[in-house]
């Protein structure tokens, strides 16, 4: 006899929140859990993440000749281009799945609040863009002979790829429902998080030359407000995203 | 069918009488900048058309904010008709400043702080546009509309300051308020320039309120249209 199916994601979360008011945080770790057990078996979104990455780093390294001298000064543009780039291909696939396969469908019918979609769907997208980090930097640091791997860049990457998936998760959110969705969705995110991008590269730079701190606290704080204001903006409007 | 409102009719013309006053202002009033010459006399329309668009920038998000709260599909033409006019304005801004800069800077276009966040701006509002032609029902594009103009009002003075600490020395002249020692072209006005600058202000505020009324009744009419095609093909 065949075996019955696994549960469909969003009876999961039900099943494994048996009281009707779930807490907040257990429910956005629920769908946190599902994108990843998700992600783990089909490994599209990740494989295809990285391996653009790894060509968007080759690309540079023959548009901008990387030889020493230039790569001093380069390497956090490099390393932000390449996040930003690889991040939308992450957010257009992620949201996608979830609308075409109904998805979203079954986890709005989940008796939590809204925000708590966007706050799991926002980690997930955090979680797959740091692990593409994790990995593109020890092959950055290989290939060009420099030590990315460092505490304080991590931080700095973390903060803005925090601000990033936010900003990211509520435009993405918003594209995958229009026609022109995966070409759309650059198009908008782009010239809103490019402050993002500015003040994060900024700091970068500044903590792999040597920089001190006064010079590189501007656009820390910028770095951190961005995050706040743009997670409190998407917390409040997420509601009118996914309305129907 | 509505009549068009007299007073509509009388914005109209004020605000055509204030560009030729403006303009008289500017161009023949005011006296020639010592420095910089008769070019200097892109200044009046460089301010007065960022000044409003920025404003109607500014009033969009507001726009968006009431008609997420209201559900009024009205507030939606009123922000599309500010965003819409607004980026006609900031892009003549842009062009203007472009015009003045290749005499004062030498070139049409640098990347300062100022002449950056204005681009970045700029396209903030053209991906508005991108975005509302990909919905097809209205409430939900109004609905988006309303989210991208609060995220965008919020994220343009972002980006401005970000801009100006990655590259903290600016070249763009600060005449209002501040003195600022890198600027290259800056000048003090004279009462008349004082004059026929507060007068180009008032002139764009006007033909933008004019412009943003005209704009709104070609959107509700719009609407009309779409409704009365609908009864015909069913």
């Amino acid at each position: 006899m065949k075996k019955q199916s696994p549960p469909h994601p969003p009876l999961t979360i039900n099943n494994s929140l048996s009281s009707n008011h779930p807490s907040f945080l257990k429910a956005v770790f629920a769908i946190l859990q599902k994108d990843i057990s998700a992600e783990f078996r089909s490994r599209e979104l990740l494989s295809a993440m990285l391996v653009f990455s790894l060509l968007v780093i080759l690309i540079f390294n023959f548009a901008l000749e990387l030889d020493v001298k230039v790569r001093q000064s380069i390497t956090a543009g490099v390393l932000w281009t390449t996040f930003a780039f690889a991040g939308t291909l992450g957010l257009n696939r992620s949201m996608a799945v979830e609308k075409d396969r109904g998805c979203l469908d079954g986890l709005l019918l989940a008796p939590v609040d809204r925000s708590v979609i966007f706050f799991g769907k926002m980690l997930s997208n955090l979680t797959f863009m740091l692990i593409v980090t994790i990995i593109i930097l020890p092959v950055y640091s290989v290939l060009y002979n420099v030590n990315l791997f460092r505490l304080d860049l991590l931080g700095v990457i973390l903060l803005g790829s925090i601000g990033y998936s936010a900003v990211g998760t509520l435009i993405a959110a918003m594209t995958v429902q229009t026609r022109t969705r995966d070409v759309l969705l650059p198009v908008l995110l782009f010239p809103i998080v490019i402050s993002l991008l500015i003040a994060a590269l900024k700091v970068s730079n500044g903590l792999l030359n040597g920089a001190e701190f006064s010079e590189i606290s501007a656009p820390l704080n910028l770095l951190i407000a961005y995050d706040v204001i743009f997670i409190s903006i998407a917390f409040m409007v997420f509601d009118y995203v996914v309305e129907e | 069918m509505q009549k068009r409102p007299i007073l509509l009719t009388m914005l109209d013309v004020v605000s055509v009488i204030m560009l030729a006053i403006s303009t008289y202002l500017a161009l023949f009033y005011a006296p020639t900048e010592l420095v910089m010459g008769d070019v200097q006399r892109v200044f009046y329309f460089h301010i007065g058309t960022a000044w409003t668009a920025l404003l109607g920038f500014i009033f969009a998000a507001g726009a968006g904010i009431t008609y997420l709260v209201t559900k009024d599909l009205r507030w939606d033409r009123v922000g599309v008709a500010a965003v819409e006019v607004s980026t006609v304005f900031f892009l003549i801004t842009i062009m203007l400043g472009s015009i003045w800069a290749y005499p004062a800077w030498n070139t049409w276009w640098t990347w300062d702080p100022r002449l950056t966040s204005a681009a970045i701006t700029e396209l903030i509002y053209a991906a508005y546009f991108m975005l509302r032609q990909g919905i097809d029902d209205v409430e939900k594009r109004a609905r988006f509309g309303a989210i991208y103009t609060i995220i965008g009002g919020i994220s343009a003075p972002l980006t401005f300051m970000s801009i100006r600490w990655a590259q903290s020395r600016t070249i763009h002249p600060v005449i209002i308020g501040a003195e600022n020692a890198t600027a290259k072209g800056d000048f003090s006005m004279t009462p008349d320039m004082l004059t026929a600058f507060l007068f180009a202000l008032l002139a764009f505020t006007i033909i933008f309120i004019d412009l943003l009324w005209n704009r709104i009744r070609l959107e509700s009419k719009q609407s009309e249209v779409d409704q009365l095609k609908m009864k015909v093909t069913n």
